[in-house]
């Protein structure tokens, strides 16, 4: 079956933006086609810096004929109505049919060739691509991330005719800028086309322009008994950076390596895309890089080597600059500038919000089991190497300068980690801070931001999370539990505040695999500490796997359903149950059997040992499988009734002190 | 590269040449003290409104924050940018430019030349658009870019703007490690010719300028501005290019009392907003005369 070829070739796409454009271009090729009766066998997208290409495989000539009945009007409505009918259709008052007394037509379409399919879809995904800027140029009103130059439109190894704003398809590409022929290629199909650029120097597929840089790079650091530092970001971007990847290794001046290896790396990547390269026995940066060329250069790559390291060494004279600099000023003598530094419109400055992080920093410290002091001084100096002049030109060595700016100050090293440590963790496999001074800052850190944030309404909404609030409530979760920190949340959270940690919990459970109605059956029950809920849920988890927790489960459902119905017709009877002189055994026994599991629970649950109070509530199964096999609730006796209804009452209570299990669903 | 790089004075005329061989009318730089080439009404007034233009022209661009008295090898008080605009912009404007760098002896064969995404504004002047920096080599040597606003107003037809470094280029073709080293011509050095402006220029801008004056002239050119705008020429015409010049030289004003470290930082957004709110009465006073904009 026919294949359509379709790329889009324009001046450079910034590299951010590629991966998302294919993605993009995929979806909506599918979404079209599928519109049209279209159901491509394959269909693949590829992104690179000068064109975006789709190749659907399986295509039928043309699309199938189409048949449709519509409903009309009622026979005998109005004139007017049934006219208007024919209109839409285009069919004649005989060719409609009757049923029931209601016309219908049948409507054939006729398929039309995928061909002029095709030039519609591809002028709508273009006119409507979602770029995240866009732009005009020349005296053309198309908007195209930057100025679009073809279109090649092949199918079936035709050319699909059709022009976008002058823009006329047709079946020529181009490759590499300054390698190969220079001159448009000729391509009829997509092994033509993706030959002819590879002849022509273009890795079309950006995985494999990532394969030939990450071999290339560490082929050059293994000749030389070095290794490449691996940076997945890095490598994505200059893969959108260069048609033909090239890496080229340059060195540097060693004096450079006194600075720390944090500030080489920023400024090798932020700065230039540079690759640092290290020793693999010490695992110390050596004096060399590696740059990513767009072309394999005449001179094997000599200029390119010296022209980059002559770049990096300004780069780095700069970032040696700022850091003789930022060791003359103590950070304590910092803090005085973070009043000039506004943190939000709202929720004042930098300065204000140390302050703030400060307290809360000493409130939680002797839940983490920190250091009254080292917390306090390592939440007073955790922001103030935000205005040195490291931080301002690399945002983010935040927290890391600060760390070198203590530690050459010579300040204890728990205060020292901290201040590296306090903003982790940054996203859901970052690692958490452990020892207890870096917790607890960096607790107090995102319990600011949360409780400053919420208590102005800026609270995330749907996808919109522009604070980050999301993560640092996540954040808080994971330390609290990792550390397994006892803070009742209520102390600091207002009511908003603990139902969107009950949600961020939530959704970290479950992501763990944990059944989320479990969740909601012990967030029923209003608790605040996390620690505690997390190991409730566990328990129930484990006792609902076992054969007892499935029975009792049951029963309390078959309990639950007979109190709402007697519910609805009045209030339940209240008080405790009592043993009737001629009440059946199994009431008794359960009545017996409730007092006392209700009791044990009590016990078990003061220790928090949920386990134990599981087991407790396994010795109800039984007695309460009994009681619903051989007693009718409903007796036409009131008073047995009521008791019976009191003592189920009093099962669903005791079972109640454990989870929810209304919020149950299994 | 050649066997002998192109001096300073070499470099800027072989992009004059190539430039006028594209068609470029080559104007001489501004006289009024500018921050960078795109100020220069040849770019700002004339990328708005409906007319072609095609032009290139060095201009001196006075950075006094980045004064350093001649002692920093890259640092000046005053560089020269070399500024071309083509509206509208050709569809092979990448490839001109790519051109331009062969002519000054970049052989795109031995050196990696990149367009990195760059998207250009500067809010002093309502101007933005979206283009890239180009690497030679990993170094910037030029700003390229599709203008889409200007004065806060649509430029349509686009102009394609390129700002070449000449400093940074002549400092990669020569390869010198200082600026005062460079080669002007056969004659002088570039040291010869302007280290004495850096040194005394940057001593005035950074120590001497009096704040108090400044502000009282920032204030005057303000007034000033709406002042000339409402005049009226011979033919009936609004008075724009004094006025701009009035703008350019509150801007300058500014640049110069920012350097004395006179403007707070709470400050700082106010005066930019100031000046390109004048900006945008000329951007519309402007396009107003030269027909329909788009």
């Amino acid at each position: 079956m026919p294949q359509l070829l379709l790329e889009l070739f324009s001046e450079e796409i910034p590299a951010r933006m590629q991966a998302q454009a294919a993605r993009d271009l995929e979806r909506m090729a599918r979404e079209a086609l599928s519109k049209e009766g279209f159901l491509p066998e394959a269909l693949k997208t590829f992104a690179g810096p000068r064109r975006l290409t789709l190749v659907a495989e399986g295509l039928p000539p043309a699309q199938a004929d189409r048949h449709e009945e519509r409903k009309g009007p009622r026979v005998n409505a109005p004139e007017q109505a049934i006219e208007g009918f024919l209109r839409s259709t285009g069919l004649t008052r005989e060719q409609l049919i009757e049923r029931d007394g209601v016309y219908f037509a049948h409507l054939h379409k006729a398929g039309r060739p995928t061909p002029a399919i095709v030039a519609e879809i591809v002028e709508a995904i273009v006119r409507n691509f979602p770029w995240p800027k866009s732009m005009v140029s020349g005296t053309s009103r198309l908007r195209w991330v930057r100025p679009l130059k073809r279109i090649l439109c092949v199918f079936d190894g035709e050319v699909v005719p059709f022009a976008i704003e002058g823009i006329e398809s047709g079946d020529l590409t181009e490759g590499h800028r300054f390698m190969g022929s220079r001159e448009p290629i000729r391509v009829r199909d997509f092994d033509q086309y993706q030959d002819g650029l590879a002849r022509n120097f273009v890795v079309l597929d950006p995985e494999e322009r990532k394969e030939r840089i990450m071999d290339a790079a560490r082929t050059l650091c293994f000749a030389r008994n070095f290794e490449l530092v691996e940076d997945e970001g890095l490598l994505d971007e200059v893969a959108g950076l260069a048609e033909w990847p090239t890496p080229v290794m340059g060195e540097m001046d060693p004096a450079f390596l006194d600075l720390p290896p944090e500030v080489i790396r920023t400024s090798m990547r932020v700065h230039q895309r540079y690759f640092a390269v290290r020793d693999p026995k010490t695992g110390f940066l050596v004096p060399h890089f590696v740059t990513v060329a767009n072309i394999e250069a005449t001179d094997g790559g000599a200029t390119i080597a010296k022209g980059n390291a002559k770049v990096l060494t300004a780069r780095l004279s700069d970032a040696r600059y700022f850091w003789n600099e930022d060791l003359k000023v103590r950070l304590e003598d910092r803090l005085e500038k973070l009043k000039g530094v506004t943190f939000h419109a709202k929720l004042g400055t930098m300065y204000e919000r140390v302050e703030r992080i400060t307290a809360l920093a000493e409130t939680l410290a002797p839940f983490v089991g920190a250091d009254k002091d080292k917390t306090v001084l390592a939440a007073r100096l955790a922001k103030a190497d935000l205005v040195s002049g490291m931080v301002g030109e690399f945002p983010e060595l935040q927290g890391i300068m600060g760390a070198y700016y203590a530690d050459k100050e010579g300040l204890d090293p728990a205060v020292v980690a901290a201040i590296r440590e306090h903003y982790r963790p940054q996203g859901p496999t970052d690692d958490v801070p452990t020892e207890p001074v870096a917790a607890a800052v960096a607790l107090a850190d995102k319990l600011d931001t949360l409780v400053s944030f919420f208590g102005i309404d800026e609270k995330p909404t749907g996808s919109k999370d522009p604070f980050a609030l999301r993560r640092a409530a996540l954040g808080v979760i994971r330390i609290l539990l990792q550390s397994r920190t006892r803070l009742p949340l209520k102390t600091v959270a207002s009511p908003d505040l603990l139902a969107f940690f009950a949600d961020r919990l939530k959704v970290l459970l479950r992501e763990q695999g944990q059944r989320h109605d479990l969740v909601d059956a012990v967030f029923a029950l209003g608790d605040d500490d996390l620690v505690r809920i997390v190991s409730r849920v566990d328990h129930l988890d484990r006792f609902l796997g076992s054969e007892d927790g499935k029975n009792l489960l049951a029963g309390f459902k078959r309990a639950g359903n007979i109190l709402k119905a007697e519910e609805k017709k009045g209030p339940l009877p209240s008080g405790e149950p009592v043993p009737m002189s001629n009440a059946p055994a199994e009431e008794s026994a359960l009545i017996n059997m409730v007092g006392h599991v209700q009791l044990q629970v009590e016990k078990a649950l003061t220790h928090e040992d949920f386990e134990g109070a599981m087991r407790e509530l396994a010795n109800l199964r039984a007695p309460v499988d009994a009681f619903f096999d051989k007693v009718l609730v409903n007796s036409e006796v009131p008073e047995e009734r009521d008791n019976r209804l009191r003592l189920l009452v009093k099962v669903r209570d005791a079972m109640g002190r454990v989870a929810d299990f209304s919020q149950v669903t299994g | 590269m050649s066997e002998k790089p192109l001096s300073f004075q070499g470099l800027f005329l072989k992009l004059h040449d190539y430039w006028s061989r594209q068609g470029c009318t080559i104007v001489q730089a501004y006289d009024v003290e500018v921050g960078a080439g795109t100020l220069s009404p040849m770019t700002v007034l004339r990328a708005l409104g409906p007319k072609p233009w095609k032009v290139a022209y060095v201009q001196p661009s006075r950075r006094p924050a980045d004064g350093r008295y001649g002692e920093n090898p890259n640092r000046l008080h005053q560089h020269h940018q070399y500024q071309v605009i083509l509206k509208p912009n050709p569809p092979n404007l990448q490839e001109l430019y790519l051109g331009s760098l062969e002519a000054i002896g970049i052989d795109p064969m031995v050196h990696d030349l990149r367009f990195v995404e760059d998207d250009w504004e500067n809010p002093t002047v309502g101007a933005w658009g979206l283009g890239w920096e180009v690497w030679c080599d990993g170094m910037e040597i030029t700003q390229y870019t599709y203008f889409q606003q200007v004065g806060g107003l649509d430029v349509f037809p686009v102009a394609g703007e390129l700002t070449y470094g000449l400093e940074r280029l002549a400092l990669y073709l020569q390869n010198k490690e200082s600026v005062y080293e460079l080669q002007y011509n056969d004659e002088f050095t570039y040291g010869d010719i302007f280290l004495a402006n850096e040194q005394q220029f940057s001593a005035f801008e950074l120590e001497v300028a009096d704040v108090a004056t400044f502000q009282r002239q920032f204030q005057d050119m303000e007034r000033m501005v709406p002042e000339i705008l409402n005049s009226r020429g011979r033919q009936g015409q609004s008075l724009v290019l004094p006025a701009y010049d009035h703008v350019l030289k509150a801007s300058h004003l500014f640049n110069i009392m920012d350097a004395r470290g006179a403007i707070a930082v709470a400050e700082r957004q106010s005066y930019i907003g100031r000046i390109r709110d004048l900006c945008k009465l000329c951007a519309e006073a402007w396009t107003a005369q030269q027909g329909e904009n788009a």
